[in-house]
């Protein structure tokens, strides 16, 4: 995450447009570089943690075996306080040299921390590193997904805070119709028209009718709510056997790719849904910045009058991408139905889709940065699951906490003042 | 937040016969055309299209409706009166738990459904208050969740963890309860005014945050837990906290009704009587304007959302010291925090416009519960009704051209 507030998603090489100028906070990543690291310094200090902890690279049935990394807590958390202090000290000088941190020392640090912590919190026990990775990702699957759609929505000028309406509708139909076809597919396919039917009812009155965006997204991720809990309970329950017991999706090693080690076992191991994420990020990140069409989305999005003087069909545009952003949502909702539980249950995504919202804010309205902050909240769900089994010194209340800390820590701190399209939740009215 | 503004003049909606009447029209008439064209009659239309649609999805779940259908053509007559059983027999529930139940002997027991619905509806009107004034500063509190969450573990903890006489221990847990929901809102507004955090965002990771923090404290002995148990849950209220009943023992009205009148007041007045009213309305027309002309925005944000986390706290104080008694949990807000958005809406953020609303959802509440028990309908179906109202309110036109009313006229 860079640190200038004003950066244009769109425009990732801030240092050439804006040379001469030193831009403010630029002093905020070191100085929380150092924080950090005395947090982790902390650790050892407040609560010895003696014996050795090990590292398992290598999944059960990998082809080339790597050895497990193991060594003592202490010395561990100590080397990871060393490097992230050289971290600090770097950032530092960058700072002093009117440059900003580069993103790589941001991630090595977000790494070195993460290895410092688990060093000290898992002391006599072994973490595997394919499960907390391959699991992080396959939790963040539906976060993607729904903030894709919302980046989507956003970015042609409509607000979506109906994500979670989306994804539970999405759920709710690859349930009930996988049920009664017998076909993953078509349950997936349901789930993407779900979506989309929630985001047509977004558009015709967010478009449409001017009503206010914010408002629309909260009411249709109550009225989701209330729909899909009555007839889970009226129709779904009752009959679970014939309209509630879904088929699953399966998981697709990919030959070759799936053979690299620590690498193939987390990313090229999963479900086709985890396939066509790949697939949609990498599209979508392309199309809207190198397409005709992701030029007439955003202009639609930044200056609808403008766009509209051109000869762009403003609200038109808008619908397209609004249910464009359905569809994505909703394939997102068909993970939980088809690969997680298997069965749809009252409000399953259990508030997800404003997960992926922050999501959406947090990677700044721009597609890559948005998959990286969902995968960043599935990476905290996930190390709490690897805790609560290996039985963290941490109580799993604080863990669970960790994601929204973050998030507001880091929209308030590290984002600072997120730029949103121009033109975002604003209706479009032709004069 | 106000969607006053909202363009109304749809072409498809037909010129009243009243535009072509003589330059003075009666009073009569202009009075007809204004509750016509008015707020009210919307808002009325609004809820009668979501209880038609939330009939609707009565009869398609409904077993004997289904069953007779599939006859329909060689017997009609069951197929109507399997449909007038399931409408007559949902809303007669709904009536008998909300408002009036006929079915029992002694008055006390008739009116005894009133008494519940006023019982729901307190927590929604204080909460309601609290986002929509917000909303009037321009800011939207999704937070009430978390407020309350904290509020009511607030007001718990000094419930259980001293021991004072009523008079000065019930008015100590309300206020430790509002004083703590008001600083966790005012977190929302003071990074806003500070750091330009959207407090959307934030106040939702703090509704998560909130809860995680309530559920650790009712894990531990030495803050929230009841002593010997393994639960995650407190100790029941003693009597010196707990919100005394104002109709006597047989109802279960508490004096939490009357606090959230006295809210509603107390917003009316800060609204439209105080300065500080005006600055925050200022800034919720125009932030800019409003800089401008030399208000502290920043320092408004952070003083709505005290205020607001205050009123939404006290929804929180009242499950916990009123409503559900037998101990903090950590579902005490019970889904009132996102409630008291559509209350909001509803009320268009207006004190009285809330109290209605409010009133209205609590008897919503009370006769869902009715509905489910009697007739197996789930409760779900008051939220289904209630979000197509918000929807539809919000959107004016559209209930106009469905029901071909006259257009709004711009008032001079």
């Amino acid at each position: 995450m860079t640190i200038t507030p004003t950066v244009r998603p769109d425009e990732p090489p801030v240092t050439a447009l804006e040379p001469t100028a030193t831009p403010p906070g630029l002093w905020k990543t070191p100085v929380l570089f150092g924080v950090f690291a005395v947090l982790i310094a902390l650790l050892p200090l407040l609560k010895t943690r003696a014996g050795d902890t090990t590292f398992r690279l290598a999944a059960e049935t990998d082809f080339v075996k790597l050895p497990e990394l193991k060594a003592p807590s202490d010395a561990i958390t100590w080397t990871t306080v060393v490097l992230m202090l050289l971290g600090a000290g770097y950032a530092a000088w960058c700072a002093r040299s009117g440059r900003r941190t580069p993103l790589w020392l941001v991630a090595l640090f977000g790494v070195a921390a993460m290895t410092g912590f688990l060093g000290w919190a898992a002391a006599d026990e072994t973490i595997s590193v394919i499960f907390l990775l391959g699991g992080a990702l396959a939790l963040a699957v539906p976060l993607v997904f729904g903030a894709l759609g919302g980046v989507l929505g956003e970015r042609a000028g409509v607000v979506n805070i109906a994500i979670d309406g989306q994804l539970l509708f999405g759920a709710f139909g690859a349930a009930l119709i996988g049920s009664v076809t017998g076909s993953p597919w078509v349950a997936l396919l349901a789930a993407m028209f779900a979506g989309a039917l929630v985001a047509l009812v977004l558009g015709v009155f967010a478009i449409t009718y001017y009503v206010d965006q914010v408002i629309v997204g909260v009411v249709l991720n109550v009225l989701v709510i209330g729909i899909t809990s009555f007839m889970f309970s009226q129709v779904l329950a009752p009959n679970a056997a014939a309209l509630n017991s879904p088929p699953r999706f399966e998981r697709i090693p990919i030959p070759l790719l799936g053979e690299i080690p620590i690498v193939g076992p987390i990313l090229f191991r999963q479900t086709i849904l985890v396939y066509l994420m790949y697939v949609a990020v990498a599209v979508i990140s392309w199309a809207l910045y190198r397409t005709r069409w992701g030029l007439r989305v955003r202009a639609v999005g930044e200056h609808p009058m403008a766009a509209d003087t051109v000869g762009i069909k403003v609200n038109l545009t808008r619908y397209r991408t609004v249910l464009l952003a359905g569809l994505i949502a909703g394939a997102g909702g068909a993970t939980y139905t088809l690969v997680s539980v298997s069965q749809f249950n009252r409000e399953l995504t259990g508030g997800a889709g404003y997960i992926a919202l922050a999501a959406v804010i947090f990677g700044k309205w721009d597609p890559l940065r948005a998959t990286l902050a969902a995968l960043l909240f599935g990476f905290a769900q996930n190390l709490q699951n690897v805790l609560s089994v290996i039985g963290s010194p941490v109580p799993s209340q604080f863990m669970l906490m960790l994601p929204y800390v973050v998030t507001i820590f880091a929209v308030a701190g590290l984002v600072g003042r997120s730029r949103p399209p121009e033109a975002d939740g604003i209706p479009y009215i032709k004069a | 937040m106000s969607t006053d503004q909202t363009p109304t003049g749809t072409p498809e909606t037909p010129e009243a016969p009243e535009k072509q009447a003589p330059p003075s029209p009666s009073r009569w008439h202009q009075a007809l055309r204004e509750i016509a064209a008015g707020q009210v009659l919307v808002a009325l239309l609004s809820v009668l299209l979501a209880v038609i649609v939330g009939s609707v999805l009565i009869l398609l779940t409904d077993e004997n409706v289904r069953e007779t259908a599939s006859y329909i053509g060689a017997r009609p007559g069951d197929f109507f009166q399997a449909v007038w059983d399931a409408i007559t027999g949902a809303y007669s529930a709904l009536v008998r738990g909300a408002i009036w139940n006929n079915r029992v002997d002694t008055f006390e027991q008739q009116i005894r459904p009133l008494t519940e619905t006023l019982k729901f509806a307190a927590p929604l009107i204080t909460a309601g208050l609290g986002v929509g004034l917000a909303f009037r500063a321009g800011m939207f509190n999704i937070g009430g969740r978390g407020q309350m969450l904290l509020a009511g573990a607030a007001a718990g903890w000094v419930g259980v963890g001293v021991d004072l006489p009523m008079a000065i221990h019930l008015p100590l847990a309300i206020v430790a309860g509002m004083a703590i929901g008001a600083l966790w809102a005012g977190l929302a507004g003071l990074l806003k005014a500070r750091t330009g955090a959207h407090e959307v965002i934030v106040t939702i990771m703090l509704n998560y945050v909130g809860y995680y923090l309530v559920f650790f404290a009712l894990t531990k002995q030495e803050l929230l837990q009841a002593p010997g148990t393994i639960n995650p849950k407190s100790a029941a209220m003693p009597e010196s906290v707990v919100l005394p009943k104002i109709l006597g023992d047989k109802f279960n009205l508490h004096l939490g009704f009357l606090l959230a009148l006295v809210a509603v007041a107390f917003v009316w007045w800060l609204l439209n009587r105080s300065a500080m009213g005006f600055r925050l309305r200022a800034v919720g027309e125009n932030p800019d304007a409003a800089r401008s002309s030399g208000i502290d925005v920043g320092r408004t944000y952070v003083v709505v959302m005290l205020i607001a986390g205050a009123l939404v706290g006290l929804a929180g104080v009242n499950q916990v010291l009123g409503t559900v008694t037998s101990g903090v949990a950590g579902d005490l807000d019970a889904g009132i925090g996102f409630d008291a958005i559509t209350v909001a809406l509803l009320g268009r953020s207006r004190p009285l416009g809330i109290l209605a609303a409010g009133l209205l959802f609590g008897a919503f509440k009370a006769g869902g519960f009715a509905m489910q028990a009697s007739q197996g309908i789930p409760v779900d179906i008051v939220l289904i009704v209630q979000s197509l109202i918000v929807l539809f309110i919000a959107a004016p036109p559209l209930v106009r051209a469905m029901f071909r009313l006259p257009a709004k006229e711009a008032t001079a």
